[in-house]
């Protein structure tokens, strides 16, 4: 099947600045992709290209088989929600989310039972009549939607939609926009800086780092097979071992960090290639007895934080290792004792991600 | 929070708006003197107002001065909103620093050197193209739309600088076009500024004597020319009242203007 939305080697310079650097990927129809990465990474600036703001240097943008390149912003099929929203100020709601549709030869009582319906989608109804100034922060976020979506666009762009919210609004918006995108299948880019925004919204992600599409995979595969320590690092918490490759043994490889570790892994290593072992706060148990594990060593606890659902510590291990640990309270207190000074570590020969040292 | 205000401060207050509006109310207070010694108060009269009515020298310049500001205003306000667009919305160009420096300068340039040349130019231009033939109000409304546009620029620029360029983005991604972004979007957000840069070159042409003096012609003086000339003949208490007259036009028309913007922007200016 032909992609939907096919994005092929882009890149955009400024002087000799590379802001996207020869970006590829495709996307289906009704997807809601996330392009993830740190602030200054290129993902506003390939956004921006797509919505016809800025003219890439290389490469092309189709959406259903048509070319994009040579389209005014104001022809695509593509619409975009603003970092903060720029709703007009001196419009009412209605007549925000009405200005792309008057700019259409819809006659009138089309755009106002097409609005109206945009209204109840975003639970605004009633509401019409209100300036921008009036609004909280989530109502104005749901006028921006609304707007955005109200010419039917094909691909709907939205830029750090949940930044400018508090934190308990977000979570709520998070499972709203999901639902209007369901609702509706339009395909969706979303640019964010923040991983759990990026995981919990979408289908799939783009981890972008000065300029590069990294990695492009399912949350899950992002967050549990990260290919490089950029990713592993940017994508939730992580810790991470120098390690050198000691031998095979049949199902497991013998690696030498600080301590000797089993890794159960399908890749094959050399015996002494150096490699870089991962891994996550949640996937290591800590315990005031050694348990026997395959991999286990003593440590001293330097802090924890307490987090409701459960606690975060750090410890540091023979050489200095460190590691960060996440134990959840729903297991029967083990080690959980603040009291605690020295415990055990210990973490399944799966639950190591190598990665390239 | 309550804050007392030491009393050196409001000593000062009273003393600086003292010097400024004092000699003002003892002026509208004296247009109403029915006397003809000016500094002599001989009871309460009305009459200078009426023969003000009559007096048709006063009355046409007056008229020259209120075409001349109000078309040099609107001259000045359309140039200056070209410049101010030029500057804030496009950061490179080549002649930027020339044009930055050219707009600004007749800001601090003595009235006098503006007045001058312009004289120059105009005489330059009636030997070379037989235009403009004599001084007259059109020397006088180009005299005054040149310097007044540069301040235009300024009260302009000012507010399109603030305005958040993603609303034109906004407008475009949404199907509009230039320059109708610029008409539905633009224009509505910055027209407290035009009214303020309206305004302001309004009332420096009606009070403007230098450079009208300069680029006039006979039978064009303006309202501050032709009581100047009245000055040097003695002040007479008629002058008082065209004085109190022109205070009262501008400060009304500042007072709506001022309202106008005050209504736009209550009605929503940033989101």
């Amino acid at each position: 099947m032909a992609p939907f939305i096919s994005i092929k080697n882009i890149s955009k310079k400024y002087g000799n600045f590379s802001a996207v650097d020869n970006v590829s990927f495709n996307l289906q129809k009704g997807e809601l992709f996330s392009l993830l990465g740190p602030s200054g990474c290129g993902k506003t600036t390939l956004l921006r290209i797509l919505a016809g703001f800025e003219v890439s240097n290389t490469g092309s943008f189709e959406i259903d088989g048509h070319d994009m390149d040579n389209v005014d912003p104001a022809d695509r099929p593509v619409n975009i929600m603003f970092q903060h929203y720029a709703l007009f100020p001196h419009m009412s709601v209605f007549n925000n989310i009405s200005y792309g549709l008057r700019r259409t030869s819809l006659p009138k009582s089309e755009i106002k039972s097409r609005v109206e319906e945009l209204l109840e989608l975003v639970r605004l109804s009633g509401m019409s009549e209100r300036k921008p100034k009036t609004l909280s922060g989530g109502q104005k976020q749901r006028v921006a939607l609304a707007r955005a979506l109200a010419r039917r666009p094909k691909l709907l762009l939205l830029d750090e939609p949940l930044a400018a919210l508090d934190k308990k609004l977000r979570s709520d918006t998070q499972f709203e926009i999901c639902k209007i995108q369901e609702q509706l299948g339009t395909t969706f880019i979303v640019v964010t800086h923040d991983q759990e925004e990026a995981m919990t919204l979408s289908t799939r992600i783009g981890v972008m780092n000065e300029g590069k599409l990294i990695q492009l995979g399912t949350p899950k595969e992002i967050y549990e097979q990260p290919q490089t320590s950029f990713v592993a690092d940017f994508v939730g918490e992580i810790s991470f071992l120098e390690a050198v490759v000691k031998e095979n043994k049949n199902t497991h490889w013998l690696m030498q960090a600080a301590v000797p570790i089993y890794v159960s892994s399908d890749s094959n290593f050399n015996v002494g290639q150096k490699v870089k072992l991962a891994l996550r706060p949640e996937k290591i148990s800590l315990t005031s007895r050694p348990t026997g594990n395959i991999n286990e060593f003593k440590v001293d606890i330097l802090d924890f934080a307490f987090y409701g659902a459960g606690t975060q510590y750090r410890v540091i291990g023979p050489e200095g290792v460190k590691l960060k640990l996440y134990q959840s309270h729903n297991q029967p207190s083990k080690a959980n004792s603040p009291m605690l000074k020295t415990g055990f570590v210990n973490f399944s020969p799966e639950a190591i991600i190598v990665l390239e040292s | 929070m309550r804050y007392d205000v030491p009393l050196i401060v409001k000593v000062l207050a009273i003393v600086g708006f003292g010097i400024l509006y004092i000699p003002v109310m003892i002026m509208m207070i004296y247009s109403f003197n029915s006397g003809k010694l000016v500094a002599v108060w001989a009871g309460f009269s009305t009459k200078w107002y009426r023969e003000l009515w009559t007096d048709d020298i006063l009355l046409s310049a007056l008229y020259k001065s209120l075409l001349i500001g109000m078309s040099s205003a609107t001259i000045s306000t359309f140039f200056g909103l070209l410049i101010a667009i030029a500057f804030v919305r496009f950061s490179a160009f080549r002649a930027r620093l020339t044009l930055s420096l050219v707009a600004s300068a007749p800001l601090v340039m003595p009235e006098a050197v503006t007045g001058l040349s312009m004289l120059l130019l105009f005489i330059a231009m009636e030997t070379t193209f037989g235009w403009p033939s004599g001084r007259g109000v059109d020397t006088i409304m180009i005299a005054h739309a040149t310097f007044g546009m540069c301040f235009a620029a300024v009260v302009i620029q000012t507010r399109l600088r603030d305005m958040d360029r993603y609303l034109e983005e906004a407008a475009r991604d949404l199907g509009e076009r230039q320059p109708f972004v610029f008409m539905s979007i633009t224009l509505p957000l910055i027209f407290p500024s035009i009214i303020a840069a309206w305004l302001l070159s309004f009332t420096l042409s009606f009070d403007d004597l230098v450079i009208a003096s300069f680029v006039s012609g006979p039978g064009s003086s303006t309202l501050p020319i032709v009581i100047f000339s009245k000055i040097r003949l003695g002040v007479s208490p008629e002058i008082n009242a065209i004085a109190t007259l022109m205070i009262l036009t501008i400060s009304g028309m500042v007072l709506a203007g001022s309202m106008l913007i005050l209504k736009r922007d209550s009605r929503g200016k940033k989101n």
